[in-house]
């Protein structure tokens, strides 16, 4: 469907200018399509050489360019993205806000945890070499050794208070509402290592596991930052896709004054203009002005609605042709689309209830390590160890069986995977999206947008006439008209244009007056057909027909069949009529269709194939779509779908390829066999060193030795997803 | 041993150093943007400050 990235200029962008007390006015814009040093180079040399721009400097890695202006009253919003869109780069203002600096903080506490931890390893490790170094047979004097135990514990200490501090906190909260999560083995591990190191330091004995606490958080830490990382970069993404399609409705004042404002704030009665080009934001009812309006994202169908004087137009529908003047008929939360919206947020309730493989996991992992070493402990205690002893070896197990595989590997497999579909175009939500995604056994298609183009084709019409008709269109910005006009290339344009909202264009080519239009604006009556088409005619002289229809995508059909090949079913639903449907799913290779669905009806197929046991991946990108997408087990989107449908949606796709899917798809089940082979990898590790640990056959060289080798282990397998094809 | 005694203090103080030198980086902004550090290094004349 239409592509809904960049805002027309609107009146007062000059309201996105921010401007801190004793600071120069600067504007914050997404741009849309920087990738490398060249335009990275052009966009910066460009904006900063306007008038009134200060500096500009633009962020590759978030795409948000920062443009300081030298005062406030020279500053221009509009001329930056003006020069921005000739440079061929969409931009639009942006709102960082707050949440994601709050969230950039935490990032940035992670990254400091991180680098403490990993001083203290390496400088512990540096006093405890000789420690070790005594245990094979090169004994060191007992002074040297208390000297090189306490600087390890002068070192390790503060490092592990410091770095520890995600750990402890996420499980104190927890341990608060009576829930065990994988920070409280961690925390208890590190913190009884910690103490019984120092009880060991002070009465001189010589089992100190200081390196083992402090490298242990640091590569705890690894996993803990990969994380937030995925979760930040899914999270700012979808902020950038609600900063770029920001609703906003243009209101007219009682002066006749027109104002941007956001779609929130449009009360009923308030007097609306849509233009061409502009989505209607709420209900309303036609005041002044005809236009066609293509609501293929709120039904399906593919032919368009004509909007008059006295008609009711639906949120949501696209303004193809004239200018409108609506009387809001309700506010935004009452319009049509918000029953649809309520729809979506019992889905995404739905799917909030669905356990990671990591947190499944956790849920078996924590009790049996805590058993083990609580076990270990009254065990050996018993078998007349002594309090000391037998701590010792609790506390080893709890080391050793650290959960890095939980930890580190889970998320470095995701954060891999998702780098990888990044490259590809495909935006994951979460990491959670990906394992579902994976068990996915049934593929739902929408029609319109999704297996075909959403944009209208010629498919017939007179060759000679298309050359002929083609000067009238180029000069008119309706997609039919566009669509001719690009079949026929390059070429003059008619003179004398006048445009007649809602009906066509009239003009002089050759200097004989055409029109190119509806059939009844171009003089041919009793038209029946429902068929998306245009008429062309010179004034007195016989009219030809063109009819449009929506193209399949280049790769529709092979991508049914990748998706078959891997052993999926493969459905069409749409809410288009059925013989449109049927010639779409012909084409595309698939049997299973359904036609003149209502979005209800879409959403309960959905869930009847998931009562019966399927796990329904839904791709879609309608309002008629949003139902279903939440409901489903995984929901893909394309990059031009509609706002709500894309925040429907677990994965966001761009561009015109359909394959994204089949890729995504390998992706998530790569991911997920990954993550499954670090599990059984952690699993036997544990079944070898647990044992050990409990019968006290582990010392600390052999501790740290284990643990950190099982880490480096899990996390270059998670690295294999990066160069597997 | 006297030796050590010098070196063990010393080594502990270089690493903490780099720590700081590391938090200073960190609150500056040297991480904002990998993608643009590495680009623009291409540039003719390479505004490299931090933002």
């Amino acid at each position: 469907m239409a592509v809904t990235y960049g805002l027309a200029p609107a009146p007062d962008l000059s309201a996105f200018l921010k401007q801190a007390p004793d600071a120069k006015p600067r504007l914050d814009l997404l741009v849309v399509g920087a990738r490398c040093a060249g335009c990275l180079g052009k966009i910066e040399r460009e904006t900063a050489a306007l008038a009134g721009v200060e500096a500009a400097r633009l962020n590759l890695t978030t795409g948000k360019l920062t443009v300081t202006f030298s005062d406030a009253a020279a500053a221009d919003p509009g001329a930056v993205i003006a020069t921005l869109s000739g440079l061929g780069y969409a931009a639009s203002p942006y709102d960082p806000g707050l949440a994601a600096q709050a969230l950039d903080r935490e990032g940035r506490r992670l990254v400091l945890c991180l680098a403490v931890a990993a001083f203290g390893a390496m400088n512990t490790m540096m006093f405890s070499v000789p420690l070790w170094a005594g245990l094979f047979g090169q004994e060191l004097g007992p002074a040297t050794r208390v000297v090189m135990q306490w600087w390890c514990a002068l070192v390790a200490t503060p490092c592990v208070l410091y770095a520890g501090r995600p750990f402890f906190e996420s499980a104190w909260r927890s341990l608060r509402v009576a829930r065990a999560n994988m920070d409280v083995p961690i925390s208890v591990g590190v913190l009884l290592t910690l103490a019984i190191s120092f009880s060991e330091t002070i009465l001189r004995g010589r089992d100190t596991y200081f390196d083992a606490a402090v490298s242990l958080l640091f590569l705890l830490l690894i996993g803990r930052w990969l994380d937030h990382q995925l979760k930040s970069r899914a999270r700012s993404a979808a902020a950038d896709l609600l900063a770029l399609q920001a609703p906003s409705a243009v209101v007219l004042g009682p002066d006749g004054v027109e104002h941007r404002r956001p779609i929130g704030e449009v009360a009923v009665g308030d007097l609306l203009v849509v233009r061409p080009g502009e989505r209607v934001p709420v209900d309303g009812l036609v005041e002044s002005g005809f236009a066609e309006l293509d609501t293929s994202l709120l039904t399906g169908e593919t032919h368009t609605l004509d909007a008059r004087p006295g008609q009711v137009c639906r949120a949501g529908a696209l303004n193809l042709s004239g200018v409108l003047r609506l009387q809001a008929l309700a506010r935004s939360e009452d319009s049509a689309v918000a029953a649809i919206a309520r729809l979506v947020e019992a889905g995404a309730q739905s799917k909030s209830k669905y356990v990671q493989l990591a947190d499944r996991a956790a849920q078996i992992y924590v009790p049996v390590v805590h058993s083990a070493a609580a076990l270990t402990f009254a065990a050996n205690y018993i078998l007349g160890l002594g309090v000391r002893e037998a701590l010792l070896r609790g506390v080893a197990v709890l080391i050793i069986t650290c959960p890095c595989a939980l930890g580190l590997a889970v998320p470095a497999v995701q954060v891999a995977a998702s780098a990888r579909l990044f490259r590809r175009g495909v935006l994951v939500k979460s990491g959670a999206a990906l394992e579902r995604l994976a068990e996915v056994d049934h593929v739902v298609f929408d029609k319109t947008g999704v297996l075909t183009e959403g944009r209208p084709e010629l498919i017939d019409g007179p060759p000679s006439a298309v050359a002929l008709a083609a000067p009238l269109a180029r000069a008119s910005g309706h997609p039919l008209a566009k669509s001719l006009a690009a079949g026929a290339g390059p070429g003059p344009m008619a003179l004398d244009v006048v445009e007649h909202p809602g009906l066509g264009v009239e003009g002089l080519i050759d200097g004989r007056r055409a029109r190119l239009g509806r059939a009844e604006f171009v003089g041919v009556t009793g038209s029946q057909v429902r068929e998306t088409e245009l008429w062309f005619g010179f004034e007195g002289d016989s009219k030809v027909r063109f009819s449009f229809s929506d193209r399949l995508r280049r790769d529709a059909a092979e991508t049914v069949a990748a998706l078959k090949a891997m052993g999926l079913t493969v459905e069409v639903l749409s809410g288009d009529t059925p013989t449109a449907v049927a010639l779409a799913a012909d084409a595309a290779g698939v049997s299973r269709r359904r036609g003149g669905l209502s979005p209800m009806g879409k959403a309960d197929i959905v869930d009847a194939l998931q009562a019966a046991g399927h796990k329904v991946l839904m791709v879609g990108d309608g309002l008629n779509d949003t139902a279903a997408l939440a409901r489903a087990h995984a929901a893909m989107a394309p990059g031009s779908a509609l706002d709500a449908s894309q925040n429907a949606a677990d994965l966001v796709f761009s561009g015109e390829q359909l394959g994204a899917v089949v890729e995504a798809l390998k992706v998530a089940r790569r991911t997920r066999r990954l993550a499954l082979q670090n599990f059984g990898f952690a699993a036997a590790y544990n079944a070898v060193a647990a044992p050990a640990a409990m019968l006290g056959l582990v010392n600390p060289f052999l501790a740290a030795l284990a643990m950190s080798g099982s880490s480096l282990v899990v996390t270059l397998n998670a690295l294999r997803l990066r160069s597997a094809k | 041993m006297n030796i050590f005694m010098m070196l063990a203090p010393m080594s502990v103080f270089l690493g903490l150093i780099g720590v700081g030198a590391f938090w200073w980086t960190l609150r500056h902004g040297q991480y904002d943007d990998p993608a643009g550090d590495a680009a623009r290094i291409l540039l003719d004349d390479p505004d490299d400050r931090p933002l």
